[in-house]
C-alpha cells in the first residue's frame, strides 16, 4: 500500500475536514430548526401551510439529494447572466462559492426528512398532556414551547444520532460543486498523484472515525434525558 | 458542432434533436440498476441476516464487520472503493483462479456495487423482521417435524414479511436514489444524462426539474405499490396495535 | 394466480436485460463523459460525435475492428483504464512523464495550444502575478490543473476545479469563476457559443511540456504492447493517408491543430 503522499497532504486533510465538519453542523443546524415548524404546521396548520410543508417533504425524500443540489448550484447559476449588476451586489461573495449552495441544499434535504420526523413525533406526544397544559391556561404558544416542543424532540433524541449519521454520509456530494471537502481533497490527492485507493480508504477510515465519536456523543446525552419507562 | 440556442420545444422533444429520449433511456436504465442491485441487495440481506441469527461466531463477525463498516462510510465513498478496487479484485481473482479477466459492463459494476451496499442495510432490516416473527409458531413448526428449511420458507418467510416490508420499502427508495450517485463515476442513468443535457442545452433549471420529477414519479408509484404489497402480505395476519 | 406470478417475473426478467448501450464492441475506448467539443460530445440523439470520434471510427476501420466509446468520469479514466474497463482512453488525453508512469501511449495524434480566456476586457494580461488573487476555474485531473498549480497558485490565484469542461465553462458564465485554462480548440467552441459571448480569449500560456505534455495520445496499458502497435501503426497509414488534414477541415479547425505529419 502506497502511503507516502500522506505527509505532503496533510494540511488539505484537515481543512477538508474541516469543511465537512461546517458543512454537517450548519446543515443540521439550520435544517433541524426549519423541521420544527415544518413537521408543526403538517399537524396544526391552516392548509395553506400544510399543504406546502407536505409537497416539500414529499419532493425532498422523493427526490436524489445530487439532483437538488446540482438543481440548486447549477439552475441559480444559469440565471446569473440574466440579472446585470449581480456581480457588484452584496450577495455576490456568498453567491460565487459552491460551499454556500451545498449548505443550502443539504439544509433543506435535512428539514425535508427531519420534517416528516418531527410530524410523527409531534403526533406521538400524549394528548393528555397538552389537553392538562391547555386546562391550566396556558395559551397556545406556551403549550407549544413548555410541552409540545420539548416532548416531541425527546421522543425524537433516539434517532438523532442515525440521523446525524445520516447527514455525515451526504456530505461528499458537495464536492461535486467545487466545494473540498473531504471528498473534494481526496478528488486533488487522487489527480496529482494517480493514486485512487489509498485516499478513498484513508479518507473512508476518517468518516468511519466521525461516525463513532457521533454516535459515542449521542449514546452520553441520551443517558443524560430522563426517559420515564 | 455547437449548440445554438435550439427553441425549447425541440430540446424537451424526443427523437434525434431533443433530449427526451435519452431521459427516458436514462429513466429506464436507473430502475434497471435499481431494481437489480435491489434484488443483488436483499439476497445478501437474507443470508447476512440468517448467518448473523444462526451462524457460528466466525460468521457472526464477519457479517458484524460488514454491516457496521458499510454503514458506516459514505455511499459515494463506498461506491468509488467498489466501482475502483472491487472490479480490480474480482479480475485479480478470476486471473489467480486461470480464468481470464472479464471486462465488466458498467451497468454490471453498478448493480454490484449497488447491491453491495443495500446488501448491509438489508441484512439488517431482514435480521429485525426475522426476530419479530412470533417464536410459538416456529416452536409449533420445529414440532411438526420440519426440516430447518422447511422451517424458514414455510413459516419464518411468511410471517417475517409483514415486518420486513416498510424496512425493505424504504430501501428501495433509498436505493433508487443512490443509483444517482452513480453519475459521479460516470454511468448513463438519469442524473448523468440530464447533467449532459443540461449542459449542452444551457437549460440547467428545466431538465433538473425534469429529472426531479422524473424521480419524483417513481418515488411515488413506488410507495403506492408497497402500499398494496403490504396488504396483501398481511392477510390472515393478526392486526397491529 | 401462479401463472401470473410467473408471466410477471418472465417479464420483469427480460426487461431487466434490455440494456441501452451497445452490444459488444471488439474494442471499447474510454471518454470523457462531459463533452469536450469539437473533440467529443453527446449529441442530443445520444452518439458521442466529434473530431475524435471520427479519428475512433477511421482507426478502427483501419485496425479492422468493431470499437464502441464507453463514457466514464474523467478524474477515475486512468484506473478504469488499468482495471480493464476498456481497451483504451481516446479522449484528448495528454501524453505526460507522470501518467506515463501509470500506463503508455500511443504515437500522438494531435497538439493544439493551452490557454486562459476571461470576461471581455481591455485587461489581457494573463500572468500569474496579474491573476493573484483571482479564481481560475479549471477540469480535474488535467494537466491545466497541474499548471495552474504549478505556476498560478503559489502566485495567491485561487484555483476551482470542476468534473467537466462543460461545468467550467457554466461557472466562468455565471461568473463564480474569474478566468479559466484549458485547451484552446475546446476553449474557442465555447467562445463561439451563446455562453460564451461574454468572453474572450487573452493568450496561450507559455509552453511547459513536462506538465502540459507533448500532445494528446491514446492511452493504453501498459501491459498490451501488440494493441499498441496496432494503434501505432493506425495511426501512422491514417496520416499517410491525410486523414488528418481531412478530418481537421471537416470540423473548422484549421491552424488550431498540430498534426502528425508536422510533428515529424
Amino acid at each position: 500500500m502506497n502511503w507516502e503522499w500522506l505527509p505532503h497532504y496533510i494540511p488539505l486533510l484537515i481543512h477538508g475536514l474541516y469543511l465537512t465538519l461546517v458543512l454537517l453542523v450548519s446543515s443540521v443546524v439550520i435544517g433541524g430548526i426549519l423541521a420544527v415548524p415544518i413537521g408543526l404546521v403538517q399537524v396544526t396548520g391552516p392548509w395553506y401551510l400544510k399543504l406546502p410543508a407536505k409537497a416539500f417533504c414529499s419532493f425532498i425524500r422523493g427526490t436524489p439529494l445530487l439532483i437538488q443540489l446540482w438543481l440548486i448550484y447549477y439552475g441559480i447559476g444559469s440565471l446569473f447572466p440574466g440579472i446585470p449588476g449581480i456581480r457588484t451586489s452584496f450577495l455576490w461573495p456568498i453567491l460565487r462559492e459552491g460551499f454556500y449552495y451545498a449548505v443550502l441544499a443539504f439544509s433543506l434535504s435535512f428539514a425535508g426528512y427531519e420534517g416528516e420526523v418531527m410530524r410523527g413525533a409531534f403526533l406521538g406526544v400524549p394528548r393528555g398532556e397538552l389537553e392538562a397544559a391547555r386546562a391550566i391556561g396556558m395559551s397556545p404558544w406556551k403549550v407549544l414551547m413548555r410541552v409540545w416542543l420539548p416532548r416531541a424532540v425527546r421522543l425524537v433524541l433516539p434517532t438523532l444520532a442515525g440521523e446525524i449519521v445520516g447527514q455525515l454520509k451526504s456530505t461528499p456530494l458537495a464536492f461535486t460543486v467545487t466545494v473540498m471537502d473531504l471528498m473534494g481533497a481526496r478528488a486533488k490527492i487522487s489527480s496529482d498523484t494517480y493514486i485512487m485507493y489509498e485516499p478513498l480508504i484513508f479518507i473512508a477510515i476518517i468518516y468511519m472515525i466521525l461516525t463513532f465519536f457521533i454516535t459515542r456523543a449521542f449514546n452520553y446525552l441520551e443517558r443524560l434525558v430522563p426517559q420515564r419507562r | 458542432m455547437f449548440l445554438a440556442a435550439a427553441p425549447l420545444s425541440e430540446l424537451l422533444s424526443f427523437g434525434d434533436k431533443g433530449y427526451l429520449d435519452e431521459l427516458m433511456w436514462g429513466a429506464f436504465a436507473t430502475l434497471q440498476i435499481s431494481f437489480l442491485g435491489y434484488a443483488f441487495g436483499c439476497l445478501l440481506g437474507l443470508f447476512g441476516a440468517i448467518g448473523k441469527l444462526s451462524g457460528s461466531s466466525f460468521t457472526k463477525n464477519i457479517l458484524g464487520g460488514y454491516t457496521t463498516l458499510f454503514r458506516a462510510i459514505p455511499e459515494l465513498v463506498l461506491i468509488m472503493l467498489i466501482y475502483y478496487a472491487g472490479t480490480n479484485g474480482l479480475n485479480q481473482l478470476l486471473m489467480s483462479l486461470g480464468f481470464e479477466p472479464i471486462q465488466i459492463n458498467q451497468l454490471l459494476a453498478a448493480v454490484f456495487v449497488l447491491g453491495f451496499v443495500q446488501g448491509a442495510y438489508s441484512t439488517e432490516v431482514l435480521r429485525a423482521a426475522i426476530l419479530a416473527v412470533p417464536i410459538g409458531q416456529v416452536e409449533a413448526a420445529k414440532a411438526y417435524g420440519m426440516s430447518s428449511y422447511q422451517q424458514f420458507r414455510r413459516v419464518v418467510l411468511p410471517a417475517m414479511l409483514p415486518y420486513a416490508i416498510p424496512g425493505l420499502a424504504n430501501l428501495w427508495l433509498n436505493i433508487t436514489k443512490d443509483s444517482a450517485l452513480i453519475a459521479v463515476i460516470g454511468s448513463s442513468e438519469l442524473a448523468n444524462v440530464t447533467r449532459i443535457a443540461a449542459g449542452g442545452s444551457k437549460l440547467y433549471l428545466v431538465f433538473y426539474l425534469l429529472a426531479a420529477l422524473i424521480y419524483l414519479v417513481i418515488s411515488m408509484v413506488s410507495d403506492q405499490f408497497f402500499a398494496w404489497l403490504e396488504r396483501r402480505v398481511r392477510r390472515g395476519q393478526p392486526k397491529l396495535a | 394466480m401462479r401463472i401470473t406470478k410467473r408471466m410477471l417475473l418472465a417479464a420483469v426478467a427480460a426487461a431487466t436485460m434490455i440494456s441501452a448501450t451497445p452490444a459488444f464492441a471488439d474494442i471499447k475506448f474510454g471518454v470523457d463523459i462531459s463533452p469536450y467539443p469539437p473533440f467529443t460530445s453527446q449529441d442530443a440523439s445520444g452518439k458521442i460525435v466529434g473530431w475524435e470520434a471520427d479519428f475512433m471510427d477511421a482507426l478502427c476501420a483501419e485496425m479492422k475492428e468493431k470499437c464502441a466509446f464507453e463514457p466514464t468520469a474523467w478524474d477515475g479514466i486512468i484506473p478504469a483504464l488499468t482495471s480493464k474497463k476498456f481497451d483504451g482512453i481516446l479522449s484528448s488525453m495528454s501524453v505526460t512523464p507522470e501518467r506515463m508512469k501509470t500506463i503508455s501511449y500511443s504515437r500522438i495524434y494531435y497538439n493544439s495550444a493551452a490557454v486562459i480566456i476571461g470576461p471581455k476586457s481591455d485587461d489581457k494580461d494573463f500572468s500569474p502575478e496579474h491573476l493573484a488573487g483571482k479564481t481560475i476555474g479549471v477540469q480535474g485531473a488535467t494537466t491545466h490543473a497541474n499548471y495552474l498549480e504549478k505556476y498560478y497558485k503559489p502566485k495567491g490565484a485561487e484555483i476551482k476545479s470542476y468534473a467537466g469542461q462543460d461545468e467550467v465553462n457554466a461557472d466562468l458564465t455565471a461568473g463564480r469563476v474569474d478566468y479559466i485554462m484549458a485547451d484552446g480548440v475546446t476553449l474557442s467552441a465555447y467562445l463561439a457559443s451563446e455562453a460564451g459571448a461574454c468572453c474572450e480569449q487573452k493568450g496561450a500560456v507559455p509552453i511547459d511540456v513536462d506538465i502540459l505534455g507533448a500532445g494528446v495520445g491514446v492511452g493504453i496499458r501498459k501491459e498490451d504492447t501488440a494493441f499498441m502497435d496496432k494503434v501505432n501503426a493506425a495511426i501512422g497509414s491514417l496520416s499517410d493517408k491525410g486523414f488528418f488534414e481531412e478530418n481537421t477541415k471537416k470540423w473548422g479547425l484549421e491552424g488550431k491543430l498540430i498534426l502528425p505529419k508536422d510533428m515529424k
